[in-house]
């Protein structure tokens, strides 16, 4: 399951990555007369109600739909694992307070505060970045903000176990840092499930990104993301289901397979295995 | 029990000040101005903007201007919403109702799929049920609900014409048949919204089983000569709902973010849709107002996990 998984999502990425130089439609060429035509050898995927081409639209959303869920995923597990880790290796009032902040943001609507968040400061970021890069940044910065909790949560409980173990011990009899303790010797051996919680974290950033997108919150019209894609199509379902149908098979598919990826990985790290 | 649950309240109440801070420190730092609009409007004399920001306490210094919301929103002046023209605890108290409904038998659904399945599933690890219950839990949560409804939609409502696909709420009829309708118009939503937790939570039961059946009180249980069925309902599922209450209590916020996606596909008239529409209308008071019930509402949920969790374990309670 999870190897045929790497093979699905790597010729997904691939498409996406090479599928521009080989089909040269441009994303944004309006003809009327194909407007909403079904799938054809002339257009693959069918075409929208302004006649744009869908699979060119859909190869280049989906550059951005992957590039969000990876980049969010490494916001997280960068201020999951720092938080984590600094959690893990003091103790008393600082991890305390860590924890309970942990907590707070557990149980904070998600979605709601995304929402808002993108609402009051979308327009302040345009101005700076540019539409474009704005709005990428304040999205990944944003899903990333929210996903960062069960890896501190995942960081701490290793650094609890792993700095009573004797080689930590060693290190540290040997006059190694707390810092040196921490980056060389608790930090790589605490990485393994962490790993494992970035590839289930890409999925939810990519879910994250679509839902906000498909809400009509996420990227504007001219950059159409596989959430955006859905979002357009939604009020053509009865006429053109085409138009919906590829864009949610297509984030579908990237999702499951990185879940598969996700749960074969943990098998294979976890020797914890249920016979 | 009383004096656990009101401990469990004591806590409660420092997460919701927290949310609450959280909520408007964000407002605080946002920029704009709430009054940027007057400002351009030529019809406002200067006196009468400076008149304002003084009334709305605007210059203050942040800490007096937290503390002076944090006792409006306890008084329950919530603010009046610039749109609807309506007090924004008015047009919240309306919608409520809707979404609760929604979400309750929702989860009621995920609940009574997860349960049977995950159980049956971890008493036969590995056998083809299992495979299958796994392949198809695996689907459910990779399947983002906004695609489902769509689909559910293009079936069933377009094709096959068996279901509206807009929600209402001033259903003209009576009697039996104002309930058929309304249970017709809630399939959809409560499927996709169910199922969709019920594919995570059918995982979460299935280890959570599977970890307490290998446990030697349920090999006594079983050389004790009771039956199958009384050693997995009074043994093994008690004690294995301990971690999946814990599992459903963090998954909240992700069932109310669910609640918003599906409210806005199937045009329910809950809080989800009201707060798409507020941030459409740039309607600041409905915004922050919706916010605040949903972290509420997270809050009250997470909660009831606790007070089922003392009860599935009472020694927690005693702690």
């Amino acid at each position: 399951m999870a190897v045929a998984s790497v093979v699905i999502l790597l010729a997904l990425a691939a498409a996406v990555l090479l599928g521009p130089l080989a089909w040269r439609v441009p994303i944004n060429e309006i003809d009327f007369t194909a407007r909403l035509s079904p799938p054809s050898w002339e257009h693959p995927f069918g075409t929208d109600d302004l006649g744009q081409d869908l699979l060119a639209r859909m190869l280049y959303g989906g550059r951005i739909s992957l590039a969000v869920g990876f980049a969010a995923m490494a916001v997280a597990l960068f201020a999951g694992t720092v938080i984590g880790a600094i959690a893990g290796i003091s103790r008393g009032s600082v991890d305390a307070v860590l924890m309970w902040i942990t907590d707070l943001f557990l149980s904070l609507p998600q979605l709601p505060l995304l929402l808002v968040i993108i609402y009051l400061f979308r327009d302040s970021l345009k101005a700076l970045a540019g539409p474009e890069a704005g709005v990428y940044v304040l999205i990944v910065a944003v899903i990333g903000g929210f996903r960062w909790m069960p890896v501190a949560r995942l960081v701490r409980a290793q650094f609890l176990s792993l700095r009573e173990k004797e080689f930590v011990e060693a290190a540290r009899a040997l006059g190694a840092s707390t810092t040196r303790v921490v980056v060389h010797h608790i930090l790589p051996n605490a990485l393994g499930p962490v790993i494992v919680a970035g590839t289930v974290e890409v999925a939810a950033a990519i879910i994250a990104e679509s839902t906000l997108s498909f809400l009509g919150l996420g990227f504007p019209p001219d950059i159409p993301t596989w959430g955006r894609l859905l979002y357009d199509a939604k009020d053509y379902l009865d006429i053109a289901p085409h138009w919906a149908l590829f864009p949610g098979a297509a984030i579908f598919l990237a999702v499951l397979t990185i879940n598969f990826i996700g749960d074969g990985l943990r098998d294979t790290l976890d020797p914890r295995k249920v016979m | 029990m009383g004096k656990y649950i009101l401990r469990r309240l004591i806590i409660a109440l420092p997460s919701l000040l927290g949310i609450s801070l959280v909520l408007f420190v964000l407002l605080a730092l946002a920029p704009g101005d709430p009054f940027g609009e007057l400002a351009t409007n030529t019809n406002i004399p200067p006196e009468v903007r400076a008149a304002l920001r003084v009334k709305f306490g605007i210059d203050d210094p942040i800490f007096v201007r937290y503390l002076r919301w944090l006792v409006a929103m306890l008084h329950g002046d919530w603010g009046f919403s610039f749109s609807s023209r309506i007090d924004v605890d008015k047009l919240i108290l309306q919608r409520v109702p809707t979404t609760l409904f929604v979400v309750g038998s929702s989860q009621i659904l995920a609940l009574a799929v997860a349960l049977p399945v995950g159980v049956y599933a971890a008493m036969r690890p590995y056998s083809i049920f299992d495979q299958i219950a796994n392949t198809f839990a695996f689907v459910g949560f990779s399947l983002p609900t906004f695609f489902t409804g769509l689909l559910l939609i293009l079936i069933f409502s377009v094709n096959l014409g068996w279901l509206p696909f807009v929600y209402r709420v001033d259903i003209p009829a009576t009697g039996w048949h104002w309930y058929w309708e309304n249970f017709k118009q809630a399939i959809m939503p409560v499927v996709v919204l169910g199922l969709f937790q019920a594919a995570s939570y059918t995982r979460y039961v299935r280890s959570a089983v599977l970890d307490v059946i290998r446990m030697d009180y349920v090999t006594t249980a079983r050389s004790k000569g009771l039956n199958e069925g009384k050693v997995v309902l009074k043994h093994v599922v008690r004690n294995a709902l301990i971690p999946v209450v814990t599992l459903v209590a963090l998954q909240m916020p992700a069932v109310f973010g669910g609640a918003i996606v599906t409210e806005q596909i199937f045009r329910i008239p809950g809080i989800g849709s009201l707060l798409i529409t507020a941030i459409l209308a740039n309607d600041t008071p409905v915004i922050m107002a919706v916010t605040f019930v949903f972290a509420c509402l997270v809050v009250v949920f997470n909660l009831m996990a606790d007070i089922i969790y003392g009860w599935l374990d009472p020694r927690i309670s005693y702690r």
